[in-house]
């Protein structure tokens, strides 16, 4: 065996072989499968700017909720299950951010559109660092079993903001129920406060395909600052606490503060991914629409070729990509050529046969 | 150990347990309806409990909760499926689903076991990932492998496309097949002003039931119990000894799986419907909550766990939810309160037992700390003798 190294002799083949090693199988035959979809998509009537925006969209959306799992593993907390905590946030700061607009005391101050956006984000921070700092405090509390008891915490929350969506005096016309006259509604739209304020911003229009430069832009942006971070003193403590716990104490790092910050870090991520969400989708789901928010998440990044104690940047876009891709093309092209609607049953299989694929690999750093 | 360490302990390790009574108990006055309690009570009780035991097993083994039950939910289903379609009705139809279930539990159950063996160390996170997957698969053969490639004989279970089951399917053939096999029903008994409704008792259903538990207990004596024992206290040991670990884990989940799949047909003739798609993700999530109210955790689980915990839960589930919207003043509060409570207590105990495993281990390398500095400091003394000597 040559290791799948790439210094061969045998020039391409060796080459190939260490392409096939670094990407991995199970990435390579997800976009094959992807590449294969677009060829077969004139057959199927799908046109394709149009896909190819809506894959670019869907790719805007989600990454910054991608990108919310990567303090975490590089931390050693593992896969960040108890993503819907970081999202209740966002679901905070954005219902927050409508109330004080449109009857609370900032009436008339912040202007509908960017600012609103930005005010959500601000109002998210706080509920994210709090839940982030509870959230972490308990999770160093059950090392080793991070995973399962992110799960079901998140899912606890979940449906406890569920009660407090429902008894909270949110009082904003457009949010609650209009027969009642209390109450939010299960899907509030954001529509005359942020709707595509990212999306639409110098959106470039060829035909059908929509380039959101915007949201891309913001992506980016937020990629960056999770770059700079990991950059800092305190972002390669993070790792390092990840990497070999062991090494990290023997030069002086407090690994509960490193991993506490790292689920700071991505709560707060969490919340401002699922704001832009909002704003290109028009509309905040409460309730339990936040339930199944970290699968997807999940599954994105590994398919972008993480694992369970290693994620990158690089990671986060590819698989988002790709996962994305994956979602838009399916249902487009196979339930139109196979006359049937089997799209969501591969999703579910190909999503969480994903996650199932990196939680057995046999990982270099021993658990 | 003095009495108060004693009973700081014991509350200590029945913490859960403990909740659960307080808020049920809290709730009971303003839960209304408290007469039919008792007959509500005995029916989930005896519905639901074949399904915890199928947990007992691979707690046993190390494994954790096994949330990949699922997998033999569904092969249960999947022999309902046949079963209505077949039109066998009553008492045999059960039999007839429990024995297509079990090679297709079975065949669950190697999987499940071979994917866990991979992964050991958090075999709970991906069995529940693997519940969700196979949930994948099965969507595929429920909704479109049946009337294609598998046969469908009755066209009312069909979907109007042509192929695949209808979302709900009806079990009227089955219904309370074995529940109302031989049943006693109490009268009516009058308490002060409060009047019980009469309890049905389903006796063949408690007969299985008790027989599962004897079965359980029966199992642990036995050579392969034991060897099961040995690889949840400590796999290297057990291997040292000679057990082959894989192998012992894969039964322990197989065997979990085949319970889980006689325990879903079980739970679904006591209700009337079963909604194809996702009758099993309840199973799972209500079973794991159940023994761990019932003061089990992730490595130890009794027959006592078992029996308490789908008591206990059931009865929070007859009180809490019907009290709570009288407490918020909201009617919609009751469903999420109660998923609330089912999520709660499983993230609740895991925790505790994630932290108290902890805890142990801490106090297990300070009790070496200080054992080896003895040591040292003994032979340190030891050398100074010598010395002087």
């Amino acid at each position: 065996m040559r290791n799948g190294n790439g210094k061969d002799k045998d020039g391409f083949k060796g080459a190939v072989r260490s392409f096939v090693a670094s990407f991995g199988w199970p990435r390579i035959i997800i976009a094959l499968f992807i590449v294969a979809l677009f060829f077969l998509a004139p057959a199927a009537k799908v046109e394709i700017p149009s896909a190819l925006s809506d894959v670019l969209n869907r790719f805007g959306m989600n990454a910054v909720l991608v990108l919310a799992m990567v303090p975490m593993v590089q931390s050693g907390c593992g896969l960040n299950f108890g993503l819907p905590i970081g999202v209740i946030a966002g679901l905070l700061g954005s219902t927050l951010a409508i109330q004080v607009v449109s009857v609370g005391p900032l009436v008339g101050i912040f202007k509908p559109g960017l600012p609103v956006f930005i005010l959500a984000i601000i109002l998210a921070m706080p509920f994210a660092a709090l839940f982030g700092w509870a959230y972490g405090k308990l999770l160093n509390r059950v090392k080793g079993d991070e995973m399962i008891i992110a799960t079901y915490v998140g899912w606890a929350a979940v449906s406890f903001m569920s009660i407090m969506w429902l008894i909270l005096p949110y009082s904003a016309p457009t949010m609650i129920w209009a027969y009642k006259g209390y109450q939010l509604r299960s899907t509030i739209a954001v529509a005359g406060f942020y709707d595509k304020v990212l999306s639409s911003f110098l959106a470039i229009r060829i035909g059908d395909f929509v380039f959101p430069t915007g949201m891309i832009l913001f992506v980016a942006l937020m990629c960056l600052v999770v770059w700079l971070f990991f950059r800092t003193k305190a972002g390669t403590a993070m790792t390092a606490v990840g990497s070999n716990p062991d090494y990290a104490r023997a030069s002086g790092v407090d690994a509960s503060r490193a991993r506490i910050l790292s689920v700071v870090a991505s709560c707060m991520l969490g919340a401002v991914g699922i704001i832009v969400y909002q704003q290109s989708y028009g509309f905040i789901q409460v309730y339990n629409g936040p339930l199944m928010a970290a699968f997807p998440a999940v599954a994105a990044l590994l398919i972008g070729g993480a694992s369970v104690n290693k994620a990158s940047i690089v990671n986060v876009v590819v698989g988002t990509l790709l996962y994305q891709g994956m979602i838009t093309m399916t249902p487009k092209v196979i339930n139109s050529l196979l006359q049937s609607d089997m799209a969501e049953v591969l999703r579910i299989i190909i999503a969480n046969g994903m996650i199932l694929y990196a939680l057995t690999r046999k990982s270099k750093v021993a658990r | 150990m003095n009495g108060l360490q004693k009973n700081s302990r014991f509350l200590r390790d029945n913490l859960v347990v403990f909740i659960f009574l307080a808020l049920s108990l809290a709730a009971l006055p303003f839960s209304g309806q408290a007469g039919a309690i008792p007959d509500n009570l005995m029916a989930r009780v005896t519905r639901n409990a074949f399904l915890v035991f199928a947990l007992i097993i691979p707690i046993y083994a190390g494994m954790g909760i096994n949330f990949s039950m699922t997998l033999g939910a569904m092969a249960g289903q999947i022999g309902l499926i046949f079963c209505v379609d077949w039109n066998v009705v009553g008492v045999w139809g059960l039999l007839f689903s429990a024995v297509i279930g079990t090679p297709i539990a079975i065949l669950f159950g190697l999987l499940a076991g071979s994917v866990l063996n991979r992964c050991k160390g958090r075999e709970m996170v991906t069995s529940l990932i693997l519940g969700f997957f196979m949930e994948g698969v099965y969507q595929l053969i429920v909704l479109y492998m049946f009337g294609s490639v598998l046969p469908l004989r009755s066209p009312n279970i069909e979907l109007s496309r042509g192929y695949g089951v209808r979302n709900i399917l009806n079990l009227a053939t089955v219904r309370g097949s074995l529940d109302d096999l031989v049943a006693i029903k109490t009268p009516a008994i009058s308490l002060g002003g409060l009047v019980l409704s009469p309890v049905k008792i389903p006796l063949v259903t408690i007969a299985i039931i008790v027989a599962l538990a004897f079965f359980i207990v029966w199992f642990k004596k036995t050579k392969l119990g034991q060897d099961m024992r040995a690889v949840g206290n400590d796999m290297a040991v057990a291997k040292a000894a000679g057990i082959n670990v894989d192998r012992t884990r894969i039964i322990s989940i197989v065997i979990s799986t085949v319970l889980a799949c006689y325990g879903q047909i079980i739970f679904l003739q006591s209700i009337n419907n079963m909604m194809t798609t996702d009758a099993q993700s309840q199973t799972g999530f209500m079973a794991a909550a159940a023994i761990l109210v019932g003061g089990a955790t992730a490595s130890h689980a009794s027959i006592k766990n078992v029996l308490i915990g789908v008591t206990l839960l059931h009865f929070m589930f007859e009180t809490v939810p019907n009290a709570a919207p009288r407490v918020f003043g909201q009617a919609d509060v009751a469903e999420y309160f109660r998923s609330f409570l089912s999520f709660g207590v499983i993230a609740l105990s895991l925790v505790l037992h994630a932290y108290r495993e902890k805890k142990k281990e801490e106090e297990a390398r300070r009790a070496n700390r200080i054992a080896a500095g003895e040591t040292a400091a003994a032979n340190a003394a030891a050398a100074a003798e010598g010395g002087r000597a």
